[in-house]
């Protein structure tokens, strides 16, 4: 027993007498001692001590101790030790020190549910110490959908809630509400259903969101308001609270744009401006009121300018929610002064964090025409950003980055023929060989962008570096929206005459192959009609080209399928199908009989017939009345 | 402590009639007085409406001058002139549309500076033909014929104007371009203006949303304003009277947390520092000056402080205070007589409001049974004070002290003997020594100075006799023994001062010092005067 006084003793608060003990190897021998239930509770407790002293060391200290097995040994000891003991207490600060660290072992907490309401019942009823402890490890163990619904059914809701009462008229401690607050806001995140406990929580005459709603009040201290303003934007995030609830629209956005301002340390204003990307990253009358607020925009362009990188990284992503929906508010970030020029140093930045966030931002910009006419020209976004993109980036990155790059190549966007230079053609097609769909589609839709009344080089370019087998697999993709684009893609390919014709003549083997392809599978397929409509444009493209046509007219499956769409009961496949036929029948080129007499053959001239009685097809009359006309040797 | 409740009463209970009376008018109507509690408004009014005569003759003003419309020039809208189309249409161009036709509304007075954080709030009714709105503020004499904020070429002429416009969403400083501050507003919008009187910032709100700060370095004395410039629009002004959209409360407690810190973390000079022996030295002084004789020698053994005064005179006092704390008036009278000859002959004031207490005490033992305070012996004071000198005087009131160390509005029941003699005694003689006493002091009262302080006390005392059940009287409140404590501080001062020593304790002084300061300070347009609640900073 003095023994182990004299070693507390020894060890308190010096980490070289903390280090030399680990290295003896004491600690197997403490934690025996601390575990024998037969011996005197004296004598564990002050192993307990020990122990808890030693987790307060150097990291290194706290990785040994873990590695000896202190954590399963102190959760084994809370599962028996009597409740408002002195050893559980004692025990509770060890296993929370322990918790600090980083990365904490979690695995020694196992979900069972007899040991966490076993600690929430400590949560609820032990001393201040104990429960504080408690709710701390409790906080840090919380890290994914088991443990969160683990806890709500021990009960850790009401538990974080009595936590959260601050009496009249005494200052709030930070020590006690924050772990409260953590641990609320770490088993919400995300969770529904543990979001929809929390908001039907009470404690005395409150709810879990009205306890928050005072402690976001600007009386209380920063990091309380902050953490509570996070808690009821998990809450709301996690569908417990419309977005036009007044504690979020009066409590939590007001709190987090105040914390956001100049007053404050440059750490909470980071944590703040990333709690409020989060909150307004998707509905639109919130990114509204989040603009106009205390000057936020001010704000964040003046935390763009902090050093660390969790202050920019905050604040990038902060304007990216804000953009995502609403040009005025594009418009007012562009406007904020000299955004900009952190936004393209941002993508620049050698943290990866930082640059993410600033390709974040500029993917939200890149929504609005303008800006890529202007500011974005202006600033030559591109560069850093397709630097980024082939300096192999993350697969978050390479996703974000591409969507940004679909935007810059719109056609009107001036920054398509400078990327083309830059190899942005093979990039894309080999975004299309990606395994995650998200990224194929943003590679084939950006391709589809580029080619988009593109000049013949860069269409035949597009052609050669994606090649027809790519196009093939692109066409039997997984995912529809991905089909959808590589049809949009081979519309554009295939649009103008002149480049019909001339693409053809290269390509005719592949084309038509791909066409078939495309008409075959798609048409015959369980396909959406917007998709087998993009198909059809496709042959109506094809036979607006002089040569091309008679590719068409020699494939007899195709020419049937055409006559089958005319009396389909979707009028905008009709109108598709109506558009190939005009396009196959017009008088005024050679063969134009041959091909008449043909799909009469196949019965497109009573197809057209029928479509003309038809008072469904009214607002296509005209359309077929001047298909009609061209038949006039046989009408 | 102890002591601190004490304390506590001794210092509160002269207020606590007064606060009570408070209650009754704020529940009736006044939110104002709620929002700003420490500002004066019979030295610095409220502004509570819009100003009849401030004001540009294009502005209306209708439900007691806190809904404003624009009702335009002799040609107003109402009376367009018959003109060819194309002169019409130049007309319509210039009637509204240029600065011209602006025109301002002041409230009725300057924001106090008491009120620490100023704001009110402005309902778009209309907007109007345009929208051309501005809120905000102005100083005395800025021309009305504008926009708040908008100034006269060259800029800067009208200095102290400052308004946040609804068509653009700018802010003008006394300036004829503003600067993008805001979102624009319109019909259904309220916008509130604050003004915050510590940092002499200004901030808007939309709809309950803060906008951020507006303007900075703000002079005093500034009027709330509104401007407005085309057909049709009209606002409906919230001084305060109604509950606000913006939660203002909660900027309020910011400060007042924001000021106690600013208190607490005030550095002194080290001689000043020394804390403790500052408040021994404070509390040992309020316990001799209230007599506490034990207690103060008590704390003087515990903390070393001195005590100046000679021991037997400290409990002279407290013997003094007693009887007239417990309504032993009489008593008390014979008893300074016997200590302190000469006193109350030198001081006939004091002798009368003493002899005032005894007439009102004689009342209230009149009937001893329907009151608890008659049975505390009082009922026989005015006998006993001839009848039977000294018996108990000595003895009850002294050991009381020694044993309590303080003392309390509800004394023990010191005197159940009296009731006997008392029941004994026929009621018609002490009413009759009751009306020979006031007999007396009516012709005691002709001989002082006639002014009507003695006049409404003697009227209020004698009024008590008109009253079947006194108690249950309007001038019922004589009887409630928290009355004799004032009679017993000005007893009590007066003796001290006949000693040479100071009349009021430290503490008090300390007290009532910090309230003239916060008076000098709202005089002084100090905004921070607004949160330094001294009642909660005592009470810490």
């Amino acid at each position: 027993m003095e023994a182990l006084v004299t070693l507390k003793n020894s060890v308190i608060g010096s980490n070289r007498q903390k280090s030399s003990v680990i290295s003896q190897g004491v600690v197997p021998r403490l934690l025996q001692l601390m575990s024998e239930e037969s011996l005197d509770p004296n004598i564990r407790l002050e192993a307990t001590i020990t122990i808890g002293s030693l987790a307060k060391g150097t990291p290194e200290n706290i990785d040994s101790l873990i590695e000896k097995g202190t954590a399963t040994a102190l959760v084994e000891m809370l599962k028996t030790v009597p409740l408002g003991s002195k050893l559980a207490e004692a025990a509770l600060c060890a296993l929370r020190s322990i918790f600090s660290h980083k990365p904490a072992p979690v695995d020694a907490l196992p979900a069972d549910m007899r040991l966490l309401t076993r600690l929430t019942q400590i949560a609820r009823e032990d001393s201040q110490e104990a429960r504080t402890s408690v709710i701390r490890v409790l906080a840090v163990w919380c890290s994914g959908t088991v443990e969160q619904e683990a806890l709500t059914c021990a009960g850790a809701c009401s538990a974080a809630a009595a936590m959260l009462v601050v009496p009249p008229r005494s200052v709030p401690s930070p020590s006690r509400l924050v772990p409260a607050l953590e641990l609320l806001a770490a088993m919400c995140f995300k969770n529904p259903n543990v979001a929809q406990v929390a908001l039907n929580t009470r404690h005395g005459d409150k709810s879990i969101p009205e306890l928050l709603m005072c402690l976001v009040s600007r009386d209380k201290p920063l990091v309380v308001a902050l953490k509570a303003a996070k808690c009821l934007t998990f809450l709301q995030r996690a569908g417990a609270l419309p977005a036009d609830d007044s504690r979020i629209v009066f409590g939590a956005l007001p709190c987090l744009a105040r914390l956001c301002t100049k007053e404050n340390t440059e750490d909470i204003r980071a944590s703040a401006a990333e709690v409020l990307a989060y909150l307004t990253e998707v509905d639109t009358s919130l990114q509204r009121l989040a603009a106009i607020s205390n000057h936020l925009m001010s704000s964040l362009a003046d935390i763009v300018n902090c050093q660390s990188a969790a202050a920019k990284q905050g604040a990038f992503k902060c304007f990216a929610s804000l953009g995502a929906n609403d040009e005025d508010i594009r418009k007012m970030i562009i406007e904020t002064h000299g955004l900009m020029v952190h936004v393209v140093n941002g993508l620049n930045n050698p943290d990866p964090c930082v640059s993410l966030a600033a390709v974040r931002c500029l993917h939200s910009l890149s929504r609005s025409v303008q800006q890529l006419r202007t500011t974005f020209q202006d600033h030559a976004v591109w560069k850093p950003l397709m630097q980024l993109l082939n300096d192999s980036p993350g697969p978050e990155l390479l996703n974000v980055g591409s969507s940004t790059l679909c935007n810059l190549l719109l056609e009107f966007s001036p920054a398509k023929e400078p990327m083309l230079d830059q190899g942005a053609v093979e990039m894309l097609c080999n975004l299309t060989k990606m395994s995650d769909p998200a990224l194929r589609l943003n590679g084939i839709w950006a391709l589809m962008n580029m080619a988009f009344q593109a000049e013949q080089k860069v269409k035949q370019r597009i052609l050669c570096c994606l090649g027809t087998e790519q196009m093939f697999r692109l066409l039997g993709d997984s995912d529809t929206r991905v089909i959808m684009k590589m049809l949009g893609l081979l519309r554009n390919l295939l649009s103008t005459r002149q480049h019909i014709d001339a693409i053809m003549s290269e390509y005719s083997s592949q084309v038509m192959q791909l066409v078939r392809q495309a008409v075959i599978v798609v048409l015959e397929g369980s396909y959406p009609a917007e998709v087998k409509e993009q198909a059809l444009c496709i042959l109506g493209n094809i036979g607006d080209g002089e040569k091309s046509k008679d590719l068409i007219m020699a494939n007899e499956d195709v020419l049937r399928k055409l006559v089958d769409y005319l009396a389909h009961p979707e009028s905008k496949l009709q109108e598709a199908a109506l558009f190939v036929a005009g396009n196959l029948v017009w008088r005024g080129e050679a063969g134009a009989a041959a091909r008449q007499q043909r799909l009469a053959e196949l019965g497109l001239l009573r197809a057209l017939k029928l479509l003309r009685a038809s008072h469904h097809a009214a607002h296509l009359h005209d359309k077929v009345k001047t298909a009609l006309a061209q038949f006039n040797e046989f009408t | 402590m102890k002591l601190r409740k004490s304390e506590m009463a001794a210092i509160g209970s002269g207020r606590g009639t007064m606060d009570s009376q408070n209650q009754v008018q704020s529940d009736t109507v006044d939110r104002l007085k709620l929002l700003y509690p420490n500002v004066n408004e019979e030295e610095t009014p409220l502004p509570r409406a819009w100003s009849t005569k401030d004001k540009f003759s294009y502005i209306g003003l209708s439900q007691n001058n806190l809904r404003v419309h624009y009702k335009g020039g002799t040609q107003g809208p109402g009376r367009r002139p018959h003109l060819p189309y194309l002169h019409l249409r130049l007309w319509m161009y210039r009637h509204g549309k240029t600065h011209r036709d602006a025109a301002s509304v002041r409230a009725t007075h300057p924001i106090p500076a008491a009120c620490g954080l100023y704001y009110f709030e402005v309902r778009i009714v209309s907007k109007g033909r345009d929208g051309y709105m501005g809120i905000g503020l102005s100083a005395h004499g800025v021309n009305m014929n504008r926009l708040p904020g908008v100034g006269r070429f060259p800029p800067g002429w009208d200095k102290h104007s400052y308004g946040y416009h609804g068509d653009d969403g700018h802010s003008f400083c006394s300036s004829g371009t503003g600067q993008p501050y805001g979102p624009t507003f319109t019909t259904g919008d309220v916008i509130g203006c604050g003004v915050n009187l510590v940092d002499n910032t200004c901030f808007y709100t939309k709809n309950g949303h803060h906008l951020g700060i507006a303007f900075r370095g703000l002079p005093p004395n500034l009027y709330p304003t509104v401007g407005l410039q085309t057909p049709g629009e009209v606002v409906d002004t919230n001084f305060g009277q109604q509950p606000f959209v913006f939660d203002i409360e909660d900027m309020l407690k910011e400060l007042r947390a924001r000021t106690r810190v600013a208190i607490d973390e005030f550095p002194l000079p080290d001689e000043q520092g020394q804390w403790q022996q500052v408040l021994h030295r404070m509390v040992s002084t309020y316990l001799v000056h209230h007599g506490y004789c034990s207690t103060a020698q008590a704390f003087s053994r515990a903390t070393g402080q001195p005590i100046d005064e000679d021991i037997a005179s400290i409990k002279n006092r407290q013997r003094v205070s007693k009887l007239v704390l417990a309504g032993r008036v009489g008593e008390a009278v014979e008893t300074t007589r016997r200590l302190w000859p000469g006193l109350l002959e030198r001081d006939p004031d004091l002798l009368f409001l003493l002899k005032c207490r005894q007439f009102v005490e004689m009342v209230n033992g009149t009937d001893c049974e329907a009151s608890e305070d008659g049975a505390n012996g009082v009922a026989t004071s005015v006998i006993s004070h001839t009848g039977r000198p000294h018996k108990r005087s000595n003895g009850v009131a002294a050991d009381a002290a020694e044993e309590g160390g303080g003392r309390d509005v509800d004394m023990a029941p010191a005197a159940n003997g009296d009731h006997e003699e008392a029941d004994a005694s026929s009621q018609r003689a002490s009413v009759e020594r009751m009306l020979a006493f006031g007999r007396e002091l009516y012709a005691m009262s002709q001989k002082l100075s006639q002014d009507l302080y003695h006049k409404s006390m003697l009227e209020d005392a004698f009024s008590l006799l008109a009253y079947s059940n006194p108690w249950d009287s309007p001038v019922g409140w004589q009887l409630e023994p928290v009355r004799r404590e004032a009679v017993c501080d000005a007893l009590n001062s007066a003796i001290l001062e006949s000693q040479g020593m100071q009349w009021s304790s430290p503490v008090e002084a300390c007290v009532s010092h910090a309230r003239s300061l916060l008076r000098r300070m709202s005089r002084a347009s100090l905004g921070a005067c607004a949160f330094a609640d001294l009642s909660a900073l005592l009470a810490r």
